[in-house]
């Protein structure tokens, strides 16, 4: 009888809570899956030499985190604990391969510039991540709200170092040379007065190096991000 | 009806079913979009040719107009299949080394090439004729192996069977910025006006190099940052070309 005048009296949620709003907004910046929880590092080195890339990488975990995140909540009640990563697993590889196949029929195009990363997208930790710690014990409203959240901030963080990758790597910003060009015989802007792109940005190491420096940028503005030791 | 999800019998069950489920969908999609996978792969297949031939964007043929415009230029049944040494195979060879009945275009020089149970000898080399405003040209597919994964191609041929009159790459997942730039029109350009054989009709094997040499004859620059790339492209455009360069001796002698 109890439980019954308990459930009466919490009022239904409305889907754009304050608390649900929470979960998309703080992976954006307090709580960047890439900053602060630092995961997912592994494919924002790999790709991030060009803003297309990034772009497109974010779209595609945007799209498998939230799906798996909604797939993952509403098994949650039925998974076995012991082998709930295997599931997780399953779920992520399944629903990228699915996407995979759809766009190799449709969209063949768009399935050429994604072949590359099926497989970091499998392995990317942010993914296993959110399923772990927040779908397996989170309705699937919130959960869809928080894969929304966390894979717009990492979005946001590959197509940021991108930027600056690109921008000082290939002088170029999605593929247009904003900086002119240096190919041998047609140079034109900045490469005329000896301008020369960094090779040392196109490799992963300065990708690190970026990812450190927006690190250290954002503790520096948010010292409650700062852990004491 | 309480279940116990610890127990052994419920995780073996859960994850039996699991498998069952995930394993159905994913098989009925792939046999539900195979046929128009098949389609993509053969529409790309003539637009890549197309793309070696002219500069297939500004003649605005896209994956939606290559059908019809690939009939346009070219013409399968002048296609011929040539063994490793030049001849022409009446057909194709299989994986056993048999001849059986095939067409030019049904020949998937990439899995043949990584096909090991297939003897190098019986790789099928096509090639295909194209009509450029009434000058025969022939288009070489070529395949290889960059710094990740595979890389193809196609190499057009004037008609005087020798220059590089154009080409186009691709690649599975070479490094963006790097390797990947081997697709680019600017790395094409350099291998336009090369000749693959000298003036005796021998094999004149090119060389992709890094001092900026390019400018001599043979001799092509390579991509900075993207040198396993670059000496991939050189060993795929070596190995595939030579067995052609004896084809186009005979040819030009029954011609003359």
């Amino acid at each position: 009888m109890s439980e019954v005048t308990e459930n009466k009296k919490a009022p239904r949620e409305p889907l754009f809570s304050k608390k649900n709003k929470k979960l998309v907004t703080d992976p954006l910046t307090d709580n960047n899956p890439v900053t602060i929880q630092v995961l997912g590092i592994c494919s924002a080195l790999a790709i991030t030499v060009q803003v297309e890339q990034g772009v497109v990488m974010g779209l595609a975990v945007i799209f498998v985190l939230v799906l798996g995140n909604l797939i993952i909540s509403l098994l949650r009640n039925m998974i076995p604990s012991r082998i709930r990563i295997i599931v997780q697993l399953v779920v992520v590889a399944s629903l990228v391969i699915v996407v995979n196949e759809v766009l190799k029929a449709f969209m063949p195009d768009v399935s050429e510039k994604l072949s590359v990363f099926v497989g970091l997208i499998i392995t990317n930790c942010i993914i296993m991540g959110r399923f772990e710690a927040f779908a397996m014990a989170n309705k699937p409203w919130p959960s869809i709200m928080d894969g929304i959240g966390n894979g717009l901030g990492y979005a946001g963080l590959l197509v940021l170092v991108a930027f600056f990758r690109e921008l000082f790597g290939s002088g170029s910003l999605y593929g247009i040379k904003v900086l002119g060009s240096n190919i041998p015989g047609e140079e034109w802007g900045l490469y005329t007065m000896g301008y020369e792109n960094n090779n040392m940005m196109i490799l992963p190491p300065m990708a690190l190096v970026i990812v450190g420096v927006i690190i250290w940028v954002q503790r520096s503005r948010n010292k409650s991000l700062i852990e004491e030791h | 009806m309480a279940i116990n999800k610890d127990s052994n019998g419920y995780t073996f069950g859960f994850a039996i079913v699991l498998v069952i489920v995930v394993g159905s969908i994913l098989a009925l999609l792939a046999m539900g979009l195979k046929p128009m996978q098949e389609k993509n792969d053969e529409v790309k297949k003539k637009l890549d040719i197309l793309s070696a031939m002219m500069d297939a964007d500004e003649k605005g043929i896209t994956r939606k107009n290559a059908d019809s415009e690939f009939e346009k230029y070219v013409d399968l049944d002048k296609a011929v299949v040539l063994s490793s040494k030049g001849d022409v195979i009446d057909g194709i060879y299989a994986v056993d080394g048999k001849v059986i009945e095939g067409r030019a275009f049904d020949v998937d020089i990439r899995k043949e090439y990584k096909d090991k149970k297939r003897d190098k000898n019986h790789r099928n080399f096509p090639l295909f004729i194209g009509d450029l405003n009434g000058e025969t040209v022939y288009i070489i597919p070529v395949i290889g192996t960059g710094l990740w994964g595979p890389i193809w191609g196609n190499i057009c041929l004037d008609s005087d069977m020798n220059t590089i009159k154009g080409a186009s790459f691709g690649h599975q997942g070479e490094t963006p910025g790097l390797g990947a730039e081997i697709k680019q029109q600017f790395f094409i350009d350099r291998w336009i006006g090369e000749k693959i054989s000298d003036n005796n009709g021998m094999f004149k094997p090119f060389q992709v190099v890094k001092d900026g040499s390019g400018i001599d004859e043979s001799k092509v620059d390579g991509i900075t940052g993207g040198t396993i790339t670059s000496k991939g492209v050189e060993e795929m455009a070596n190995r595939c070309l030579e067995g052609y360069v004896s084809y186009f001796n005979n040819l030009k002698k029954t011609r003359i």
